[in-house]
């Protein structure tokens, strides 16, 4: 069992290093990565999409990011996609940087989502609280990375 | 509370946790009235899903009563019964809009993590790890429901907790297993598995006009039990050749459709059972996907294999070639069932689907470890024990 329980804890982080490493290991042939869009498609029609009146989350980013909305193929909704003006430094999508939650792209990446949920679903699920009542090493680094995965991810 | 908490590798325990509160308008809480086990949770009790944290309350298939309402909920007033579906869907994003309700876009309170392991983020679930949302789970004596108005249904007067209970998840999962495949009259159906699930992927296959449908496994009651209650015919594979079988119950055709009601935790009497647990055990491959490939190979010529049974990762030897060779579809979900069980309650209602059978053993919420524990290794003739926190 306890063999099984290391084996465990190396998958959980193994697993959970991909959600912070993968798109490292990735960026650095995408020349483009740096200029990129988050883009998510909301079940809306265009019409009910401006860029003056997005939700708060993104609202509050104001001339700090660029926005481009236009209508999603078959009758999917409407893409709205937003990037930061500021170009980032080099080092700010580093994977020390983005543990820490310092990497600006994450913040506006879960902006963009949750506007995504209030213009669908009327509001932000909220997780369950307290996330558990005791902790362990192996909950402490799931617990960590499930505070920056609402920033992650390929979108 | 008290409740039913995952404490590590096959650790489970009952603690006191604190209430569950309303965190969104459109949840409600509901007290338990009952949950029950499921195979899925056996992958997250051994160790095979990650992301558990000590502490996280398990359960997603129940049933209870309202007892809190969120200002934004219409649909629901204190002192509903209603059964809950395990998957949480928001009921607007594109993904519900087109019920494809457990690939919802907006309940998963934590979607980098499947975006890098999927692709993409599955929708939330009840007690199911932080990579499926992190919700906290229904083994216990309250559970807080999000976007109620679309994942909780009022019980019919006329059934009994029990029976509505499997229409939280079991029920839907296996209609949806012969309903996405595309079952149709005359059609001949195996059935990998005689759980829950698969019994009832069984019976929706009969319900929708297939004319044979043959149910696999290896555990003689659960073989007497799908017989007997669903009307399938059965193979026991540890006593006979399952291909060799089929092939001669179908004309040498092979089943049209097969359904795989098995997951990651697959068990087989060949060598390659051993090649697959060897490898799972060293985190080679994440899943054993020995009925997978069985059902792969044992389906006719542009068949359909349908994935029914939980797998997390990647898997080894997939017989890709076979799939391609003999043109077939293979499909495979985690199950929608905000699309099906307003019907499955109407056909209870009407006497169409049994449920209660399944229900071979009722615990209280103390109990619970030692009915995994019975639920784990099939002991007692156990197929499905039921938890009722109120006793």
């Amino acid at each position: 069992m306890t063999s099984r329980k290391s084996l465990w804890a190396a998958a959980a982080a193994l697993a959970a290093g991909a959600v912070v490493v993968r798109r490292s290991t990735v960026r650095p042939a995408d020349p483009a990565a740096a200029d990129r869009w988050l883009t998510v498609t909301i079940n809306r029609g265009p019409g009910d999409i401006q860029p003056d009146r997005l939700p708060a989350p993104l609202q509050e980013y104001g001339d700090r990011i660029e926005t481009r909305i236009r209508p999603a193929p078959g009758d999917r909704g409407t893409e709205l996609a937003v990037r930061l003006r500021q170009t980032r430094s080099g080092t700010s999508d580093s994977v020390p940087a983005r543990l820490a939650g310092q990497d600006p792209r994450q913040d506006l990446r879960r902006a963009l989502r949750e506007a995504k949920s209030l213009l669908e679903a009327g509001e932000v699920l909220l997780p369950d609280a307290p996330p558990t009542t005791h902790d362990t090493p192996g909950g402490k680094l799931v617990g960590l990375l499930t505070r920056r995965a609402g920033g992650e991810g390929v979108l | 509370m008290k409740a039913l908490c995952w404490e590590g590798v096959n650790k489970l325990a009952v603690e006191d946790v604190p209430d569950p509160v309303l965190r969104n308008d459109q949840d409600v809480i509901v007290r338990l009235i009952a949950g029950t086990t499921c195979g899925s949770d056996l992958h997250l009790i051994g160790g095979y899903i990650p992301f558990m944290r000590s502490g996280d309350v398990i359960g997603h298939e129940f049933l209870g009563e309202v007892v809190e309402v969120g200002a934004a909920v219409r649909r629901h007033k204190v002192g509903d019964r209603v059964v809950v579906c395990s998957f949480v869907g928001c009921g607007r994003c594109w993904y519900c809009a087109n019920d494809l309700w457990s690939l919802c876009d907006n309940t998963n309170t934590n979607p980098g993590i499947g975006q890098a392991l999927f692709g993409a983020d599955t929708g939330g679930i009840f007690g199911y790890s932080h990579a499926m949302g992190g919700l906290r789970g229904s083994h216990a004596e309250y559970v807080r429901v999000p976007f109620a108005d679309y994942g909780a249904f009022p019980v019919p007067e006329g059934i009994d907790d029990t029976s509505a209970l499997f229409v939280s998840d079991s029920v839907p999962t296996g209609w949806m297993g012969a309903d996405l495949a595309g079952v149709k009259p005359g059609d001949v159906v195996a059935v990998w598995g005689c759980g829950a699930v698969g019994q009832m992927a069984a019976r929706a296959a009969l319900l929708l006009g297939a004319e044979r449908v043959i149910s696999i496994d290896r555990i003689p009651e659960r073989l007497e039990m799908t017989e007997r209650h669903v009307g399938s015919e059965v193979i026991d594979y540890t006593a006979t050749d399952v291909g060799a079988e089929l092939r001669e119950r179908t004309g040498g055709r092979g089943p049209d459709v097969c359904i795989e009601a098995v997951g990651m935790e697959a068990h087989s009497d060949s060598p390659v059972h051993l090649y697959d647990q060897a490898k799972q055990q060293l985190r080679l491959q994440t899943d054993r996907p020995t009925a997978v490939r069985q059902a792969i190979h044992a389906c006719r010529k542009a068949g359909t294999v349908f994935i029914l049974g939980v797998f997390a990762g990647a898997v080894d030897k997939f017989p890709l070639g076979a799939v391609i060779n003999k043109g077939l579809t293979v499909r495979g979900a985690q199950m929608h069932g905000q699309r099906y069980i307003p019907m499955l309650l109407d056909r209870m209602a009407a006497g169409e689907l049994s449920t209660s059978h399944l229900a071979t053993h009722t615990v209280t919420l103390d109990e619970a470890p030692r009915a995994y524990d019975m639920f784990k290794h099939k002991s007692d003739g156990c197929v499905r024990a039921v938890i009722r926190p109120g006793g």
